[in-house]
């Protein structure tokens, strides 16, 4: 895109005036501008799917709830990143997230390094009132390397999209659909007879949950690294 | 082709049928029918090939009593028509005496009440001769535009005729073609939405199984209209007969210039291919079935960008139901101000239903907006069977809602019917009486979606499954009042802050029973009962207590 | 697995009747990644069922990720990876259908011949599955038995004429 024809709007978000380019985002120009919007998602460097939900805002004058992670920011919009309502919201999605399958943090090795355990601190999410669902899933640890615990699986489709628009190996992807829905290698084999599997480990870094990790780790060992993430896909960039 | 040549093809096909006295329409939607083979036997038996002539048609109006024949010009009806028949038939023409133990009187009574302009002529067209529809004026609409209009003369056309589309959400179509004739971008599609996944709804099938050619002229204008050259229909793989019959009507108009290459000599050039749909209800959501054009999983993205801006390859698309399309032929060919005049002020035209479950005459109607509930269950669907009492009646399917006897006097168009907590939906209307349990339809319903959640947002993934689970409780006896509560907080949920359209009306079932029928599900909770003895409640409770 | 098997697969599949159709229909999409869901319909009617072989063929082809292939593959019911059997009942359970019994129907079917809805019997002899409206609610309750539409029937009747079916081959 030729950078002449951006065009450059002033917007309003929490009532701070802003301007920002017309093809930002809302989340991008918030983060920018120090504004926090919980994302879990959406992880920069990354495309966006909207899937997650969390970065939902009210904007004045429509009535949907919109993601920030994917809305472009445009002349004269008002948006409010923290509403009674939204957070009210943001908690009733934490929660059912949290009663869909199995995150007991205490055995868990992401345990403090968690960012859903994060998230739920800082959205006031102490108990869960929706009853748990709470599937038996299994854990899939023939890769010498690391581990798929499917029972801390978000579906948040972070190492799919890491797999294949960072690594260009698109080992990873979604089987099955609704409730059923899983993370799957290849042709769902297991993990460890993966042929494309190229072991870089990004999807591991990635994962905001102890769904994936390093072998060997025991509780709130596993430390995830994410900010190559942008700087890969500059580099990635400037090479095309 | 040209415009004289189509005029030419149709009066060659109008004298060719005025050699023949009479006429006899077959109707039969069962495939296997040799109804119309026996016939033409019988007319070769008697040498009477020159004056009589036999049409198989796709769809005359009455289901149940198929095979219907109607003679002409006696415009007699006849049911139930079998082989042991064929001779009585046969006498008649020649005595002029219609046959009274096979007269079918229900049809006519029930195309008094209704106004074709979607289903109109199927009664004549044999679904597969493209010779037939041209008889009836087929394809004129599209000559004359592409010789006669600007693609801006058929978009004033169309927003004037106040057409608002038929899939579920009542967009007003105008609107979208401008939106879309309007966007940038070198290349652009029309997509037409043959997914129909409403289960309980089949206007789409019959449409399209009935007369193709209507549609893909809709198509053509459409793409005249936007600036497009490529169309795709995207249809259920579980109607085979209908894309077979797709397939024949765009094999014939391609033979005879309507599709391919500067159809009508001049410079338009628009091609439509089929794409196959897998079983995913979700892919008749937009975005979604984008997607499954394109060979991906069919999850939704979220919109803005509409497809209008960036659909199929992120070109500016324009996706339209089958009805919708069905409609635009009629309306470039009578005016937008004839069209405009029927329905109401806010839904214009007709719209077509479906109606089964326990009503008399299951099958398609076509009624012009604005009539009220009550006249389509029990005029043209003949009232509730065996006596039993009307109980609710179920409009939108899994988006829509369940209306009760107290509202049947309400209008049939998109703002009345959204005043009672329901959508028009794509029209199917299942009937409901007393041997139904409203929570278990509700139960039904959250099944449905659940399985077809795609799974790629939380609020529906997890909601939908929290609220069947919930459902069954109840419907099991186990379930409280924190229940009710609970169920309302995930409608209120799920209704915000899904990404699609799925999510965010999978509530609606589950509400309009909550809101009509919370006796029900209080004599579930509270009593242990399923007052209309479908639930099989556990007297575990009781055994205990 | 050494070379000179694999070079033996190969050509046995391309010699495969069944893959001809598949092969032209990725043909006829420029062996393009678009084609993926036709060219899975391809494989389920010339094959049965999603065949495994076929679909990392298919992968192969058209240069997509054999993850993608699962995905897209799981993620629409009309496709199945497991072969059906000699006979195929699917219960329509959409709206209209349910509303008048399907529900039974189907419960009795599965008692009645011994096998769970979507699967197939033991002896391989019925697949019984299930279906979201096949667009003939006005026949509800409504079943495709062997690719014939039978509507309206009592359970019984459904039971009566399937054994029929069923005993015939
Ligand atoms: C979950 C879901 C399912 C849908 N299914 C259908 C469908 O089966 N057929 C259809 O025409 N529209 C369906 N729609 C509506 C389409 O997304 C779209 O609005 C419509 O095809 C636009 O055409 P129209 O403007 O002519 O109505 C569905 C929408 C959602 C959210
Ligand atoms: S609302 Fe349901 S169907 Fe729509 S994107 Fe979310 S999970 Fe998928
Ligand atoms: S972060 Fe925006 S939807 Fe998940
Ligand atoms: S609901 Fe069974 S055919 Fe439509």
């Amino acid at each position: 895109m030729n950078a002449t024809s951006v065009r450059i709007v002033t917007l309003k978000i929490d009532d701070r005036e802003l301007s920002a380019r017309e093809d930002r985002t809302i989340l991008e120009v918030a983060r920018e501008n120090q504004l926090d919007i919980p994302t879990l998602c959406h992880l920069d460097g990354l495309s966006s799917s909207g899937a997650c939900r969390l970065c939902l805002v009210e904007i004045t004058g429509i009535r949907r709830l919109l993601p920030a992670c994917v809305t472009t920011v445009g002349e004269g919009m008002e948006v409010y990143t923290n509403t009674p309502r939204i957070q009210h919201y943001r908690k009733l999605i934490l929660e059912l997230l949290f009663s869909e399958r199995n995150h007991v943090c205490s055995v868990c090795v992401s345990n403090g390094q968690c960012e859903l355990q994060e998230l739920a601190r800082k959205l006031g999410v102490d108990h869960v009132h929706y009853p748990y669902l709470m599937p038996e899933l299994p854990v899939d640890a023939s890769n010498p390397r690391f581990v798929v615990d499917h029972n801390r699986c978000i579906l948040c489709g972070r190492c799919t999209r890491a797999c294949d628009e960072i690594e260009g190996a698109h080992t990873w992807d979604m089987r099955g659909r609704g409730i059923e829905t899983r993370v799957i290698t290849d042709f769902s084999d297991p993990w460890g007879a993966s042929s494309t599997c190229t072991g870089c480990g990004k999807c591991v870094h990635v994962c905001p949950t102890g769904a994936l990790s390093e072998k060997g780790r025991s509780v709130a060992e596993m430390v995830k690294h994410k900010h190559f993430m942008p700087y890969l896909t500059l580099m990635r960039k400037e090479q095309s | 082709m040209t415009p004289e040549e189509l005029h030419d093809l149709c009066t060659q096909e109008q004298e060719a049928a005025e050699q023949y006295p009479h006429h006899l329409y077959v109707c039969s939607s069962d495939p296997k029918s040799i109804l119309a083979k026996d016939l033409r036997q019988e007319i070769k038996k008697r040498d009477k090939e020159k004056t009589i002539c036999v049409h198989e048609v796709g769809f005359m109006g009455l289901g149940a009593e198929e095979p219907i024949v109607r003679v002409e010009p006696q415009q007699v009806y006849y049911q139930r028509v079998g082989a042991e028949d064929i001779d009585a038939l046969f006498d008649s023409l020649d005595s002029g005496k219609s046959i009274e133990r096979l007269a079918c009187e229900t049809l006519p009574e029930l195309l008094k009440h209704q106004r074709l302009v979607v289903l109109d002529k199927n009664d004549r067209i044999n679904p597969n001769r493209i010779e037939d529809y041209i008889a009836c004026g087929g394809y004129q609409a599209l000559m004359r535009a592409l010789t006669e209009q600007s693609p801006a003369q058929v978009l004033e056309e169309i927003t004037q005729s106040g057409l608002r589309g038929r899939g579920g959400a009542g967009f007003p179509t105008g609107l979208k073609w401008n939106l879309v004739a309007k966007a940038q971008g070198e290349k652009k599609y029309v997509v037409c939405n043959a997914d129909e996944g409403d289960p309980g709804a089949f206007m789409d099938r019959m449409i399209l199984e009935c007369n193709p050619h209507r549609v893909l002229e809709g198509m053509l204008l459409a793409g005249y209209a936007v600036g497009a050259s490529q169309g795709y229909i995207y249809i259920r793989a579980e109607y085979p007969l209908a894309i077979k019959r797709l397939r024949l009507a765009i094999k014939q108009a391609q033979r005879l210039g309507l599709l391919g290459h500067r159809i009508g000599e001049v410079g338009f050039d628009f091609n439509i291919e089929l794409r196959l749909g897998a079983g995913a209800f979700v892919c008749g959501e937009e975005t979604a079935l984008l997607g499954s054009i394109a060979g991906r999983r069919g999850t939704p993205r979220p919109r803005p960008p509409y497809p209008a801006e960036r659909g199929l390859w992120n070109a500016p698309t324009l996706i339209n139901n089958v009805e919708t399309f069905a409609n635009i032929a009629p309306i470039m060919k009578h005016g937008s101000a004839w069209f405009a005049n029927i329905g109401t002020e806010k839904s214009k035209g007709t719209k077509v239903f479906a109606l089964a479950g326990r009503v008399t005459y299951t099958g398609l109607v076509e009624v012009p907006m604005g009539v009220p509930l009550r006249d389509i269950i029990f005029k043209l669907g003949g009232g509730i069977p065996n006596h039993c009492e009307f109980k609710a009646v179920q409009t939108g399917g899994p988006s829509g809602g369940c209306i009760p006897a107290e509202h049947l006097d309400i209008s049939v168009d998109y703002d009345s019917l959204a005043q009672v907590g329901s959508i028009m939906g794509s029209g199917g209307m299942i009937i409901m009486d007393e041997t139904s349990c409203m929570v278990d339809v509700a139960k039904f319903f959250m099944a449905f979606c659940c399985e077809e959640s795609c799974g790629k947002c939380i609020p529906c993934r997890v909601g939908t499954s929290q609220m069947y689970h919930i459902l069954q409780r109840i419907t099991n006896g186990q379930g409280t009042l924190y229940d009710l509560e609970l169920l309302e907080e995930l409608c209120d949920v799920m209704q915000n802050t899904s990404l699609c359209g799925l999510g965010q009306t999978a509530p609606n079932p589950l509400l309009s029973t909550l809101r009509f029928f919370r006796h029900e599900y209080l004599a579930h909770i509270l009593d242990k009962q399923c007052p209309a003895k479908v639930c099989k409640i556990h007297k575990v409770m009781e055994a205990v207590s | 697995m050494s070379a000179k098997t694999d070079v033996m697969e190969a050509s046995e599949q391309k010699a495969d009747p069944r893959w001809r159709s598949v092969e032209k229909t990725m043909r006829q999409h420029g062996y393009h990644a678009n084609g993926l869901i036709e060219t899975l319909h391809a494989v389920q009617e010339a094959y049965g069922c999603l065949d495994e072989e076929a679909l990392r063929r298919i992968a192969a082809e058209l240069r997509v990720a054999l993850s993608h292939v699962y995905g897209v593959a799981t993620f629409y019911n009309y496709f199945t990876m497991a072969p059906p059997g000699r006979h195929t009942c699917v219960v329509c359970m959409g709206t209209a259908c349910y509303i008048k019994g399907a529900g039974e129907i189907m419960e009795r079917i599965s008692k009645e011949f011994n096998v769970a809805p979507e699967e197939t019997s033991d002896d391989g002899n019925l697949s019984l599955l299930s279906a979201r409206c096949i667009g003939c609610c006005g026949q509800a309750p409504a079943l495709v038995v062997d690719g014939e539409i039978w509507g309206g029937l009592s359970a019984d009747e459904v039971i009566e004429r399937l054994r029929r079916v069923l005993n015939d081959a």
